[in-house]
């Protein structure tokens, strides 16, 4: 240490962080070109981040015992214990009962504290996770939903929450397959970050039909849906064609009761293989919008807040 | 009997001196205020150095025209938007009061970021205020909170979405990115609740840490004093510096020009 030092906590000059920018952007270049350059900028960034971090702390407490000026040394003497284990200067005698007064007084300022605190956050996180499951939706007689066309269903999944709750689906009759009626409900909800995406297409509006808390609008011919907020592109089923989406749209489950369609729970899509009645979905758990289902990037989100 | 009369002015003196020194006697706090105002900074500090300061006065005009609104404004889903429509157009000075409110929280951010530029150029985040400038990236966040949570507030169609996609980009953050969007909405979708939460953060929430982190910050500028700008002469020994002795003020100033390895 030179005499008068100032300010002996400021790290020396070092080349490495220079190093450790350019592993950096090769890993974020990678990202982008290969996974083998992302891999060659992450190794070369932790290489430099450990000579860095060795750089820095070379000569500080972390690593070799701070030679003591005089000066310092009765400063720092009563803070640590001397040598001998004994304080330099030792603390006024206590009796056990202040010690006693002391840990009860925290421990039970903490009881309380966590009395208050826990309940209190739990009311604030919990409610946005339980009680999520909607119950199945009644959209209308099968009659009104002719074959080979998109019907642009909306509902209100809560009414006691009022025109917050509306949902909107696409909803295609695909005729029988086999014996069983097939249906196609595609969920209006983008799946690059959630605005509702449109039918490219003209609409039959005239024809719209108002039941209960229902509104049914037929389309004529549309090529897909698109989306007004980034330009994400879907076709007819769902699949992502182009724009900045992560997979398909989502669709929702259905169930027949007395001759009406019953919305059911929604659910993610990766991609769909084949039309109509003899698509192949591959089907995922809801997934936020924005969040790969399968691959490589889906291990980012392995688990899903129940929905 | 002997007490001599005093002068008119001496009597005006007395009648104003008489309750600052009634309440400086039992708190103090005009000592207190007097060290907050008058404390040395170095010569040559400049108008750079009043961004702070700025940004400051700026959250202060966000708290109080903040709290005006408030009393009108009503966080449900049926009646914000027209609650928001009665203040602007029916309600004396409304106009002016979100006017203030919604380009104030630009002016906000714009020098929050503008004093974070000058701290960086000058060189001011370096040893001892590494802390200051990890709460001034706090303050930063909690900011852009803010603005965030207050977006919402108008509930037309430009903030709906533009929260319904916020809310999806915190969404894909890695492995708690889901919890974290279905946190800020309440549930699953938007609901009946996301309004009132939104508006909770954003009125008391967040102001209350800003508040308390500025409390730190401005603690830590105090203690620490501020720095020179990095062209000054003074701070390279070159200048004048009074008596020969560094003040608590002027600590700042023998950084730099002398950096080097130790
Ligand atoms: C609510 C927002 C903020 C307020 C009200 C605020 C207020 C202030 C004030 C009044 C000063 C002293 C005068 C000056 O140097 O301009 C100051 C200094 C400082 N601020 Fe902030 N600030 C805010 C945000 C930030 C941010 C975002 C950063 C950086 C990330 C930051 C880092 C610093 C540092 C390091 C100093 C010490 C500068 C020196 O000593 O020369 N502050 N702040
Ligand atoms: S939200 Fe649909 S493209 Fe971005």
């Amino acid at each position: 240490m030179q005499p008068h030092d100032q300010h002996p906590h400021v790290p020396g000059p070092s080349l490495w962080p220079v190093g450790f920018a350019v592993g950096v952007v090769v890993l974020l270049i990678g990202l982008i070109v290969s996974w083998y350059v992302a891999g060659l900028g992450a190794v070369i960034a932790l290489a430099f981040a450990f000579l860095w971090v060795r750089d820095l702390t070379t000569g500080t407490a972390l690593v070799d015992a701070p030679d003591v000026e005089a000066e310092h040394a009765a400063a720092a003497a009563s803070l640590l214990p001397a040598d001998g284990g004994e304080p330099a200067t030792p603390p006024a005698e206590r009796y056990p009962r202040s010690k006693f007064l002391e840990a009860s007084t925290l421990g039970l300022g903490a009881v309380i504290g966590g009395l208050v605190t826990v309940p209190a956050l739990g009311f604030m996180v919990a409610p946005a996770f339980l009680k999520q499951g909607q119950k199945d939706h009644d959209i209308g007689p099968l009659t009104d939903y002719p074959e080979g066309t998109f019907v642009i269903a909306t509902w209100m999944s809560d009414k006691s929450q009022g025109e917050v709750s509306r949902r909107t689906a696409f909803v295609r009759y695909n005729g029988l397959l086999g014996s069983q009626p097939s249906y196609t409900i595609i969920s209006n909800h983008c799946a690059h970050l959630g605005c509702p995406v449109q039918p490219n297409g003209p609409l039959d509006d005239k024809n719209t039909k108002q039941l209960a808390d229902v509104t049914l609008i037929p389309t004529v011919s549309i090529a897909g849906f698109g989306c007004p907020c980034h330009g994400g592109q879907y076709d007819t089923e769902g699949n992502r064609t182009a724009g900045p989406p992560v997979r398909a749209l989502d669709r929702y489950s259905f169930s027949i009761r007395n001759g009406r369609l019953f919305i059911g729970k929604p659910f993610s899509v990766s991609h769909v293989e084949g039309t109509g009645s003899a698509a192949k979905i591959h089907k995922w758990t809801l997934a936020f919008p924005g969040e790969h289902v399968n691959g490589l990037e889906s291990w980012l989100y392995p688990i899903q807040p129940p929905h | 009997m002997a007490a001599t009369k005093l002068t008119r002015s001496q009597q005006i003196q007395q009648t104003i001196l008489y309750p600052i020194d009634w309440l400086e006697e039992r708190s103090g706090i005009v000592g207190g205020i007097k060290y907050f105002l008058f404390r040395k900074v170095p010569g040559d500090t400049n108008w750079f150095q009043t961004l702070g300061a700025a940004t400051l006065t700026a959250f202060i005009v966000q708290a109080l025209t903040g709290t005006i609104l408030a009393m009108y404004y009503k966080p449900d889903p049926n009646g914000a938007y027209s609650s928001i429509q009665h203040i602007t157009n029916d309600l004396f000075a409304g106009w002016l009061v979100r006017g203030m409110h919604r380009w104030g929280a630009s002016v906000f951010i714009i020098l929050m970021f503008m004093h974070m530029g000058r701290v960086f150029l000058f060189g001011a985040y370096k040893y001892p205020r590494e802390l200051n400038w990890i709460i001034g990236v706090l303050l930063l966040t909690m900011g852009l909170g803010e603005g965030f949570t207050g977006y919402l507030l108008p509930w037309d169609q430009t903030s709906y979405w533009a929260t319904v996609v916020g809310i999806n980009i915190n969404g894909t953050a890695p492995f708690l990115g889901p919890f974290l969007a279905q946190f800020l909405q309440g549930g699953t979708y938007i609901n009946a609740d996301t309004l009132s939460r939104f508006y909770a953060i954003h009125m008391l929430l967040i102001p209350g840490a800003i508040f308390a982190l500025i409390g730190l910050h401005l603690y830590l500028v105090v203690r620490l004093g501020v720095t020179s700008p990095p062209w000054s002469k003074e701070a390279a020994g070159k200048g004048p510096i009074t008596n020969g002795k560094v003040t608590t003020g002027r600590r700042g100033l023998s950084r730099f020009g002398t950096r080097g390895r130790r």
